[in-house]
């Protein structure tokens, strides 16, 4: 049980780690905000879920917590997104001729 | 009541009264009705809910707890009820928790591919984005509805909620090859969503 839990949070900890990379790598506001919210939300359920393995008593809590994160998640990064369009951000895009002059 | 009444008159009175008051009584009973009246309706699905969450916080099925929650949900769903309205779209029957579970199902499946797609761009080298916003439009009218589908949108593979106009929702891509126009993206993003939130959503 105690293997499986770490499984778990190892894999959680990775994907928080690659939304961690995936800020710093991503061309602009938009991009940055869907590499942190989707790696965000997967790594934290997944540490819970290896937090569930270790202690399994605590498993309703940890599923309330579950539910909280993924309701408050995407309507956090949503909204982000939202003030950055009201204020007149284009998204990146890649330009067309320097593709095609490659 | 005048003085001059017999104290037999008075019980028979009295009778009178406590017989009106329970004909009322459930007469008000009577016209609690789930299907049609929605403060009613909002009031038990608020108290279920926060009943279950209660149930989640607490972690034990000891009787006390059982009885508090249920009068601190009930009080609580009764304050609220009549700002509740959002709860007004929800279908309920039968089969309503099976077509949760079966979202819940496609849901999980989304994230899992989301993450692993968000993850092979972000390592890639080349970083193979082609990111634009394309409009979506919806058939869910109510606003919970939009909210759960909104919210989906955000968490699936490369793509981010920015903003809802009336019905049209508007789309942040990180991968906008399947095409731009609003056909094809609603195709491609919502409507397997939609297909299983309409089950039990306006």
């Amino acid at each position: 049980m105690i293997i499986i839990g770490n499984i778990f949070i190892l894999i959680g900890t990775a994907f928080l780690c690659l939304g961690a990379l995936g800020l710093v790598r991503m061309p602009d506001v938009y991009n940055r905000i869907q590499a942190g919210t989707k790696a965000t939300t997967l790594g934290a359920l997944s540490v819970l879920l290896g937090v569930a393995f270790h202690h399994p008593d605590w498993l309703p809590k940890i599923l309330l917590i579950a539910l909280f994160i993924l309701l408050t998640s995407p309507v956090a990064s949503s909204t982000i997104a939202r003030a950055a369009n009201r204020a007149g951000l284009r998204p990146f895009t890649i330009p067309t001729n320097v593709s095609e002059e490659k | 009541m005048t003085t001059s009444d017999t104290p037999q008159t008075r019980l028979k009175k009295t009778r009178q009264h406590v017989k009106r008051f329970n004909h009322q009584v459930s007469a008000q009973y009577r016209k609690i009705d789930i299907k049609n009246e929605p403060r009613q309706r909002r009031f038990v699905i608020a108290t279920l809910s926060l009943f279950i969450i209660w149930l989640l916080l607490v972690g034990t099925l000891s009787l006390s707890e059982i009885v508090v929650g249920l009068i601190v949900a009930a009080f609580t769903a009764w304050l609220s009820s009549e700002h509740l309205a959002i709860l007004d779209h929800l279908k309920l029957n039968k089969m309503t928790p099976i077509h949760v579970l079966r979202y819940l199902g496609v849901f999980g499946v989304a994230l899992l591919r989301a993450n692993l797609d968000m993850a092979r761009r972000v390592l890639s080298p080349r970083l193979p984005i082609n990111p634009a916003l394309v409009e979506v439009q919806t058939r869910l009218k109510s606003p919970l509805g939009q909210l759960i589908l909104a919210n989906s949108i955000t968490l699936t593979p490369g793509t981010l909620t920015v903003d809802i106009i009336g019905d049209h929702l508007q789309v942040h891509w990180v991968d906008s090859t399947p095409g731009k126009d609003l056909k094809q993206a609603t195709h491609a993003i919502a409507e397997s969503f939609e297909r299983h939130l309409q089950e039990f959503l306006e």
